[in-house]
């Protein structure tokens, strides 16, 4: 009996700060962000629905069957084929037309081919900072190589400035962004495996070495938002927080032209 | 009895076990066929099928690294196996006949002795011979760490080796009880399917450094 | 050939105390041992997250005890972040291996399974006991890396390179730490595919007459169906291990790529995949998770059908569901990997199949409601644990439906909600499993009961413990909470989880201490608890017609013969509210092969 109560309170306590979203995402800024929160909230609706339903269920049936002096026997059955095929086809239709849609959004977001104007950021994750590179005027990433790699004297990522394209390359250790623009990130690797995430962006990628990942969003809202790191990668994996600001267009060219300073 | 459920035909035990004596596979079957195999046979038969199933699986995730890594990079060069790789595979080869004709041969003790003792010669000359493979490679400049190629190479024959190794060895230790006389079948039939089972092993990573490269 | 002895295992009971206890090939001693070392660990493993939950809430400040404990993680009293590092990887490692990998199957299995075959002893005893000793020198030697120099390794339980595969350059207790926490797990997967072996085979081989596979008990089906994802996962572990290994020290280059530079040095490697091992771990990983909730759910199934006097609902379908599981747990490694570099198209592939295990776990929930329905139901603590199991298995798995959608996995990934999903179906769901395991079996082990006040007590203080633990978590997640986080004063937006981790971690020192109310019980028990008769629960299999503890062989050389399922009970007819799985066959109502 005390059970049953036990089971009831447990849910109807998880169940208000679901409702009360005490503790919950930001704010979306991206486009796809709604996108996602939408299927979020889907997925959160059908299995809020079965968990309270199962242990509603579960609680009841532990007090309604309990065995009081006056139970007769129980109920001699091995089961019911009809109810079970039921239940299969059921779950088996719900869960799917659950997930079906968020493959569509998955698919967009990283299988559909980028905007043409998209603009290209690198991003290079090592222990533990972040570098952004962006290509400047040129539009073109210059070359780096391993053995230029100088974090001491502000050489990151290894640029080799024999090579025209990296003159005016700007590496930074924060990131920004004009708004309701099509970006892609390239994200790599100096050493270990690191993760780039940005949760009003509703944007996280592996950062892996060896491979350059690409990923690809629209901000839909202006603000400075934490990047953080989402894989572990060594000591300071706490500490790889950068700052990701989004802004106007005017003030995001306004912006790079004072980096490039 | 009606048809057959599903559960009775997968069963290991027959209708008349049911009211037999209770010791399963100790009376003839149905219909005057040979007894099944006495529990005795079937457990290490079993055992050592089941056993082969998880050391397949473990050479399947190397196999399937091997062929990922060599889709992977630019910076794979097959490996070039030397002669002796050959003539240690037709050893091998030989090795599973001598085990063969040891099998069949179960009544004739002097002559199952000789081709069980056979195999295990045959065997160890295998893995000496790939000592040897090894050794050359490494006289050609070609060591574990050289090439992605060599490095399967290596550690594939290596843990071939190991396990072939392990069949040497239970050959050897069954030999005692061999000479002892009491050398059962069971030993036998589990001992040849270990050892042709390594054997078709090694001629299927054979392809795989020869075809996939 | 002609003996075709009754008892194969025709090993006498052995007299001295090193054969009978120590080196015992008997199934049931190993089956204790096992047990035993799962219980050490264990606690040894809730140590580890007390540190872990201390660290969460008072990282800055300077805490006497642990200077005194561990001057070199704590110096001045403060945890440095490779010490939480540490702690956190061994405590994932020690309680997914040496817990959940041994005490429900290797522990309850090995002690149970031959028995409610009606089976002597495992096909091989000898090998038996050599699982054994393998699996304890794995632990030794994993133990072994808190002592070395640089200490533990700090990558994880999952040891994703490059991290666990550069050396000490790439952080501390990456060193040795690391190399012996590969040995260790090698060493693991040996002795767990040799006992897959032997499960595998007793259950095929071993069964006394009239014991048709569809007349076993879930719980073994549940052991055997354990058994082939053993078999079929450990030998890749194990080589992805030996590929890591040979990184590290023989200079390969199977996991780390080319052109890395790690502070400022490069390092002499190229051409490997990281992702390599990944999907290899995760190949092992998922059936991993699988291996540790499949014995807990035959367990389950067993107990409600025993405190609800009634046949389990749908028998045929729990043991296709198991498969099911099965099967479908070897597809769906991906899911881990969603946000890893590898192809969305795979990540869709692989979201999908993992959709479909929804369908056998939701059966089986279906079944154990149905199980409860129109039964008898009496409360003892195994079965409070049991439908405690239900309850979590489904909270916990419900968890899964949001990571297993690569496209609300995006947000999920590496957050705390991950921890707060695997930690409710792990952490919790199996370890209730093993509870009512011991419940339930205690008095059949050891001739004694525990104590029933005490264990009602346990377990209400550890099931609201746990919920307050584990589903706060996935709040955690929702903020983006990331994992792993030594320190939490680097993030402005973790400041406002800090009243939640506070809440976690008084949750946790209480639960921690309520698990020594059972360690009491159950030490107690052993010595002084009342003793048990043969049957106290009234059940049908096998193990309660032998005395308890039962004799060296079981059954006492006795000829069974099978003519009923496992679940015969409220038969309509019976006087008795139960049917032995060995009572003659009933006249009219032959229950010989129901449903």
């Amino acid at each position: 009996m005390v059970v049953a109560i036990l089971i009831w309170l447990i849910t109807i306590f998880t169940s208000y700060h679901f409702l009360m979203r005490t503790w919950w995402f930001p704010d979306s800024a991206s486009a796809h962000g709604h996108l996602l929160d939408s299927q979020f909230e889907t997925t959160l609706i059908v299995t809020g629905v079965i968990f309270i339903l199962v242990q509603i269920a579960l609680g009841y049936l532990v007090w309604k069957y309990r065995q009081k002096p006056s139970s007769g026997k129980a109920i001699y059955t091995h089961g019911n084929h009809r109810l079970e095929i039921a239940s299969i086809v059921v779950t088996t239709i719900v869960f799917y037309l659950m997930v079906l849609p968020g493959q569509s959004i998955w698919a967009d977001l990283y299988i559909n081919a980028p905007a043409q104007d998209s603009i290209q950021i690198e991003v290079t994750g090592q222990q533990f900072a972040w570098n952004m590179r962006y290509p400047g005027p040129d539009g073109k990433f210059g070359r780096t190589l391993p053995e230029l790699i100088d974090d001491s004297s502000g050489n990151p990522l290894g640029l080799d400035f024999e090579d025209p394209a990296a003159e005016d390359d700007l590496v930074l250790p924060i990131m920004a962004l004009p708004v309701e623009r099509p970006i892609e990130l390239l994200l790599r690797s100096k050493d270990v495996t690191h993760s780039f995430f940005v949760r009003e962006l509703r944007i996280k990628q592996d950062t892996v070495p060896g491979l350059t990942i690409p990923l690809r969003f629209t901000p839909t809202q202006t603000g400075t938002f934490e990047i953080v790191c989402a894989e572990l990668c060594g000591l300071g994996h706490h500490r790889m927080r950068s700052f990701l600001e989004v802004m106007s267009d005017a003030d995001y060219r306004a912006w790079l032209e004072e980096m490039a300073e | 009895m009606s048809t057959p459920s599903f559960s009775e035909t997968i069963d290991h035990f027959s209708p008349a076990q049911e009211e037999g004596t209770g010791v399963p596979g100790a009376e003839k079957g149905l219909h005057g066929r040979p007894a099944p195999p006495s529990i005795q046979d079937q457990r290490y038969k079993t055992g050592t099928m089941v056993g082969l199933a998880g050391i397949l699986m473990f050479f399947t995730a190397f196999v399937s690294a091997y062929i990922v890594r060599q889709g992977l990079g630019t910076d794979w060069e097959p490996i070039k196996l030397p002669n002796l790789v050959w003539y240690n595979t037709l050893i091998l080869l030989a090795s599973s006949f001598s085990l063969e004709m040891a099998r069949t041969r179960l009544k004739d003790l002097p002559a199952l002795r000789s081709w069980w003792l056979g195999t295990a010669t045959l065997g160890t000359v295998f893995l000496v011979g790939q000592l040897v493979v090894w050794q050359k490679l490494s006289a050609e400049g070609v060591y574990l760490a050289s090439n992605p190629s060599s490095s399967f190479f290596y550690v594939l024959t290596a843990v071939h080796g190991i396990h072939l190794l392990g069949g040497v060895l239970a050959l050897l230790i069954l030999s005692l009880k061999l000479w002892g006389g009491i050398l059962a079948s069971h030993h036998v039939g589990s001992m040849a399917l270990y050892w042709h089972f390594m054997d078709f092993l090694w001629i299927l990573l054979l392809l795989l450094f020869v075809f996939w490269r | 050939m002609a003996e075709a002895e009754h008892s194969h295992a025709a090993h006498a009971a052995p007299t001295s105390f090193i054969w009978k206890y120590i080196f015992s090939k008997d199934h049931k001693i190993i089956g204790i041992q096992y047990y035993l070392l799962a219980l050490f660990a264990v606690f040894v493993g809730m140590a580890l997250s007390v540190l872990i939950r201390i660290n969460l809430v008072w990282s800055g400040t300077s805490i006497g005890l642990l200077e005194a404990l561990f001057p070199e993680g704590a110096p001045g009293g403060v945890m440095t972040p490779e010490f939480y590092l540490a702690m956190l990887t061994m405590h994932g490692t020690i309680m997914v291996f040496m817990v959940l990998t041994t005490a429900p199957q290797g522990g309850f299995g090995n002690y149970f399974l031959p028995i409610q075959i009606g089976a002597d002893d495992m096909a091989f005893p000898t090998l038996n006991m050599l699982s054994f000793w393998l699996t304890f020198v794995s632990l030794v030697v994993l133990l072994a890396a808190f002592f070395v120099s640089g200490g533990a390794p700090t990558s994880g339980w999952t040891a994703y390179p490059p991290l666990s595969a550069l050396g000490e350059i790439a952080g501390p207790g990456l060193g040795i730490g690391q190399d012996l926490w590969i040995v260790s797990i090698a060493i693991f997967c040996i002795a767990s595919l040799l006992g897959a072996l032997n499960f595998i085979t007793t259950v095929l081989d071993l069964r006394v007459k009239g014991m048709t596979l569809m007349r076993m008990p879930l719980p073994v089906w549940a052991w055997f169906v354990t058994a082939i994802l053993g078999l079929l996962a450990f030998g890749v572990l194990l080589a992805a291990g030996i590929l890591l290994l040979l990184d590290r020290v023989a200079g390969t280059s199977f996991f780390i790529p080319g052109g890395l530079v790690v502070s400022d040095q490069i390092i002499n490697h190229k051409g490997g995949s990281p992702l390599l091992w990944q999907h290899l771990f995760w190949f092992f990983g998922h059936p991993e998770v699988y291996i540790a909730i499949l014995p807990g759910m035959g367990v389950t199934s067993q107990i409600l059908a025993v405190f609800s006097r009634k046949p389990i609902f749908g028998y045929k379908a729990m043991v296709y569901s198991m498969f099911g599981i099965g099967t479908l747990g070897f597809l769906v490694w991906g899911h881990h990997m969603f946000m890893s570099g590898m192809s969305p198209y795979s990540a869709i592939v692989f979201s999908l199949l993992t959709t479909a295990i929804a369908v056998p776990s939701a059966i089986k929930t279906f079944n154990w409601l149905g199980t409860l329905w129109g039964g008898r139901i009496s409360l003892e603590p195994a079965m409070q644990f049991a439908i405690r199991f239900v309850s979590l298995f489904v909270s916990g798995g419900l968890g899964g439906l949001f990571l297993n959608q690569p496209s609300t996995d995006i947000y999920l990934h590496d957050t705390y909600f991950v921890v707060g999903h695997f930690h409710l179906i792990m952490g919790v769901a199996a370890i209730f499993g093993i509870f009512a395991g011991t419940y339930y079996w205690f008095s059949k082990m050891f001739g004694r009961h525990m104590n029933k006040k005490l264990g009602t007590l346990h377990f209400w203080l550890t099931f609201v413990g746990v919920n307050s633990i584990f589903m706060p978590m996935h709040f955690l997640g929702l903020v983006g909470h990331p994992r792993r986080y030594a320190e939490l004063s680097g993030v402005n937006f973790l400041a406002q989880t800090a009243p939640l981790h506070f809440f976690i971690t008084i949750a946790a020192f209480i639960t921690v201490a309520a698990q020594f109310i059972f360690l009491f019980n159950f030490l107690w028990a052993l010595f002084k608890g009342p003793k048990a008769e043969r049957n106290p629960w009234s059940a049908t299999t096998l193990e309660w017609e032998i005395p308890s503890p039962p004799p060296h062989d079981n059954f006492g050389g006795k000829e069974l013969t099978v003519h009923h399922g496992p679940y015969e009970y409220s038969v309509p007819g019976e006087e008795a509210d139960f049917v032995m799985q060995t009572a003659r066959p009933l006249q009219k109502t032959d229950t010989g092969t129901e449903n």
